[in-house]
């Protein structure tokens, strides 16, 4: 794709440098020469805002390093100390914790991007497992980087994190012990999220360089999915797409420099300005927003999948759901590239943006809250007043044979007149039977909006009845819940249905449009994409 | 039987009083036109200090600031900050403290600054005594940090019934609603107690520890001349809160107006060079 090179020396020095260390050449081939074809639009500009972020996030970390102290007595203090007293240090931290977010913002759109326009196809699976890479280890280092203020949510957002990890089949409780330093979350913790946390930049910073170096050897995908077929397809990197990407770069400064300068607070939680409280734990837990979908995924499977336990299933899910992107690739069977020529895909592909926003919704949202609801919440209140109660002693000869005894028991106290009979379970095989005769059996029935108004009512009115009847039956009818866990359950089915189903089958099956004849040929003449 | 029907009747009408008893949950922080509000606001100095004085008075028996020092107070955006500023009438150079917004002056280093000095002098905090190596109480220095009310949290909790006393630093960035939160906790005081706690309409459970800090109307004398009504101790406190969370608010904005000017010319340009550079180019 590259070609040969078309660099030529100007002066003495860069031939004498030239023929020793060819540096000035590789620059000039790959962000100068380089040939990118005409026709791809702003979508392509994410790149650059993504080199950029990675640098910002670089330089503002090392600047920070240099005041943050990672002690778990002092890094609170340390960050508010930044803030205040260091010259600029509110300037330089809101910069580097803006900075996360718009890094994970510009991710999204690079990588959403390469999904819709097929750019994980051969010949390029290798440079979309960089990115993929790219990706796990942004996730790793934002989650190591939220850990370090110390504040309630990076204190427990570890806790859940490591946690997680313990779930993970055989290995989990040793890797658990290994990463957090022990048996909990304390100083050799922080210690070590601090140094990791300094290091996968850098390794992400190695990747990208595979990653740039993938997509010179391969080519930039555009807008049609056609390769490019003759030179006057292409225009030269520089100043074409440099210009361009500095245009949008320039927009994206934009969006940053609001979030910095009027809202730095705005990303993320208030429970981060309390310091870390090992013996407090935070009514509500939630990662930053780029990782709630995730979170959403892990919490979705509230059920046990045959012999593995809801929360190693939970955890299972949720690393699937990123390492399904890893074989992208060989999960998509359309040899059509871009979805523009895929009017079915396109839908679904649509749904599935969608999707993940809404996963994102609910990784915020307290799992147990109710969407909808089938019905009213009702109880049953059934009571006896003015009769004579007698009590009696139940024994079963054996466990298992509990139910049908008392069950026989209470017949028994109803045969003999009992307008109520209660039974209360004492032990595996003994139980207290209170039956009441006589006296007025009375009944109410009340509805609520929620189980919690419900069970207000049940206890005022027991309070009312108090000692005049000896118990109280409460009988609950639970209408059918539509909770966000069950509608994250629905956005996770999706998730990997649109990866391990609907792609595979419908790359097969689906009818491309066709691409218009002026693709097949050169370009020039053709109006898509930006302008 | 007439008996069961009567308690039949009271328990029901219960059952519909008993549904506003399950409402626990907090009302949300009542809406306040702060100064600093809005990405152009910025703080009235005036009642930074005079919920200083609150703070210093009322809140400061319990809850510490630790992340402040009292030289915070003079550094320039405090509101204790000394600035001469010339008298256009005299010509004179005066001395102004806390400078409003939208005026100019020449910021006066806070180690030379005797109300920040003064401020300081008014608190004991401890030290140890050089010569005998006891520990002692001594005048606090502009370099020394918010006097604590208790020399530890065990001594805090003793105090306080076993309720933590949360420091105020950053209180107004560390709950949600911030600012309107804390002006409308303090206010939100109904006047029923439950055992050692409050009712408190707009605290988490609707229950608080804290006793109403702003019981009454002149609780402080204000030394500005402002009454000291209930309402402005609030207002006056929460705004010195979100001075103490976030000092340096006026200068973060005054610059991102800058950068954002920058950028938008910037773009503009590089769209213009865009443009040109694409002129003539099918694509």
């Amino acid at each position: 794709m590259s070609g040969p090179s078309t660099y030529e020396p100007k002066s003495g020095f860069t031939r004498w440098l030239d023929r020793r260390l060819p540096i000035l050449r590789l620059s000039h081939d790959s962000f100068v020469a380089f040939p990118t074809p005409r026709n791809i639009n702003y979508w392509w500009t994410f790149g650059a805002m993504l080199s950029l972020c990675l640098v910002v996030q670089i330089v503002s970390g090392i600047v920070l390093a240099m005041h943050y102290q990672p002690n778990i007595h002092d890094a609170f203090a340390s960050v508010q100390r930044i803030q205040r007293d260091v010259p600029y240090g509110w300037l330089i931290q809101g910069i580097h914790a803006v900075g996360a977010s718009m890094f994970f913002l510009a991710a999204y759109v690079h990588m959403f991007r390469g999904l819709y326009y097929g750019s994980y196809k051969a010949p390029r699976e290798v440079l979309w497992i960089l990115g993929c890479l790219i990706y796990a280890l942004m996730i790793a280092t934002g989650f190591l980087g939220y850990t370090l203020p110390w504040g309630q949510m990076s204190f427990w957002g570890a806790t859940v994190i490591t946690n997680i990890l313990g779930a993970i089949p055989f290995v989990g409780e040793s890797i658990q012990v290994w990463i957090r330093g022990g048996g909990a979350i304390d100083q050799p913790t922080l210690n070590r999220f601090f140094s990791l946390h300094y290091l996968l930049p850098f390794v992400i910073a190695g990747v990208v360089v595979l990653h740039v170096w993938a997509l010179h050897e391969v080519g930039q995908n555009n807008p049609t999915g056609v390769e490019p077929k003759t030179k006057d397809d292409t225009v030269p990197f520089t100043p074409y797409a440099t210009i361009k990407d500095l245009f949008a770069t320039s927009l994206f400064m934009l969006l940053f420099a609001v979030f910095v300068f009027f809202m730095p607070r705005a990303l993320g939680d208030p429970a981060n300005f309390i310091p870390a409280n090992p013996v407090q734990t935070p009514n509500e837990i939630f990662p930053e927003w780029y990782l709630l979908p995730f979170y959403a995924i892990l919490r979705a499977f509230d059920f046990n999948i045959g012999p593995i336990d809801s929360r190693t299933a939970g955890v299972l899910a949720m690393f699937a759901s990123i390492g399904v992107l890893f074989i992208l690739p060989w999960l998509d069977t359309s040899r059509v590239r871009s979805m523009r020529y895929r009017p079915a895909a396109k839908q679904f592909f649509f749904i599935f943006v969608v999707v993940a926003i809404l996963l994102g919704w609910c990784g915020h949202q307290n799992p147990g809250t109710t969407l909808a609801k089938g019905g009213q919440f009702s109880a049953t209140l059934n009571w006896v007043t003015g009769g004579q109660s007698a009590t009696s002693q139940i024994v079963a000869p054996s466990a298992p044979e509990f139910q049908a005894t008392s069950d026989a028991a209470e017949a028994q106290a109803r045969a003999q007149g009992a307008a109520m009979t209660s039974v209360t379970r004492e032990g595996s095989v003994r139980a207290t039977l209170i039956a009441v005769t006589g006296g007025t059996r009375q009944t109410h029935t009340f509805t609520a909006d929620n189980a919690d108004d419900l069970e207000a009512q049940i206890t005022a009115a027991k309070a009312h009845i108090g000692g005049s009847a000896p118990f109280v039956q409460v009988i609950r009818n639970t209408p059918f819940l539509f909770t966000v866990t069950r509608f994250a359950q629905l956005l996770t089915f999706y998730y990997f249905l649109f990866f391990l189903v609907i792609l595979p089958i419908l790359g097969l099956r689906e009818t491309p449009n066709r691409v218009p004849d002026t693709i097949a040929k050169p370009v020039l003449g053709e109006t898509q994409g930006a302008s | 039987m007439l008996r069961g029907i009567a308690i039949a009747a009271v328990a029901s009408a219960a059952l519909f009083a008993g549904v506003a008893l399950a409402a626990n949950e907090a009302e949300p922080p009542e809406a306040y036109p702060f100064s600093f509000n809005g990405p152009l606001g910025s703080y009235d100095m005036a009642a930074v200090q005079r919920g200083f004085q609150v703070y210093s008075q009322v809140c400061s028996t319990c809850h510490s600031m630790e992340h402040l020092a009292y030289r915070n107070l003079g550094e320039p955006g405090g509101p204790f900050a000394e600035y001469r500023v010339r008298n256009h009438e005299t010509g004179e150079m005066e001395a102004r403290v806390g400078l409003p917004a939208g005026e100019h002056g020449e910021y006066v280093d806070v180690v030379n600054n005797p109300y920040v000095r003064a401020i300081a002098a008014g608190f004991q905090v401890p030290d140890i005594d050089e010569a005998t190596g006891e520990a002692t109480q001594r005048p606090a220095r502009i370099s020394d940090h918010f006097r604590k009310p208790f020399a530890n949290e065990f001594a805090a909790r003793a105090a306080n019934n076993g309720a933590l006393p949360p420091d105020l630093s950053v209180i107004t960035s560390a709950r949600e609603g911030g600012a309107a939160y804390v002006r409308s906790l303090l206010l939100g005081y109904t006047g029923e107690q439950r055992g050692m706690q409050y009712v408190n309409n707009h605290f988490a459970g609707r229950l608080i520890s804290m006793p109403p800090p702003l019981a009454a109307d002149g609780l402080v004398t204000y030394s500005d001349g402002t009454p000291s009504t209930r309402e402005q101790m609030a207002t006056d406190v929460a705004s010195y809160l979100q001075w103490a969370a976030d000092p340096h608010m006026e200068e973060r904005k005054a610059m991102g107006v800058q950068v954002l000017a920058f950028l938008l010319v910037l773009s503009g340009l590089l769209y213009l060079a865009y443009k040109a550079v694409w002129r003539g180019q099918s694509h």
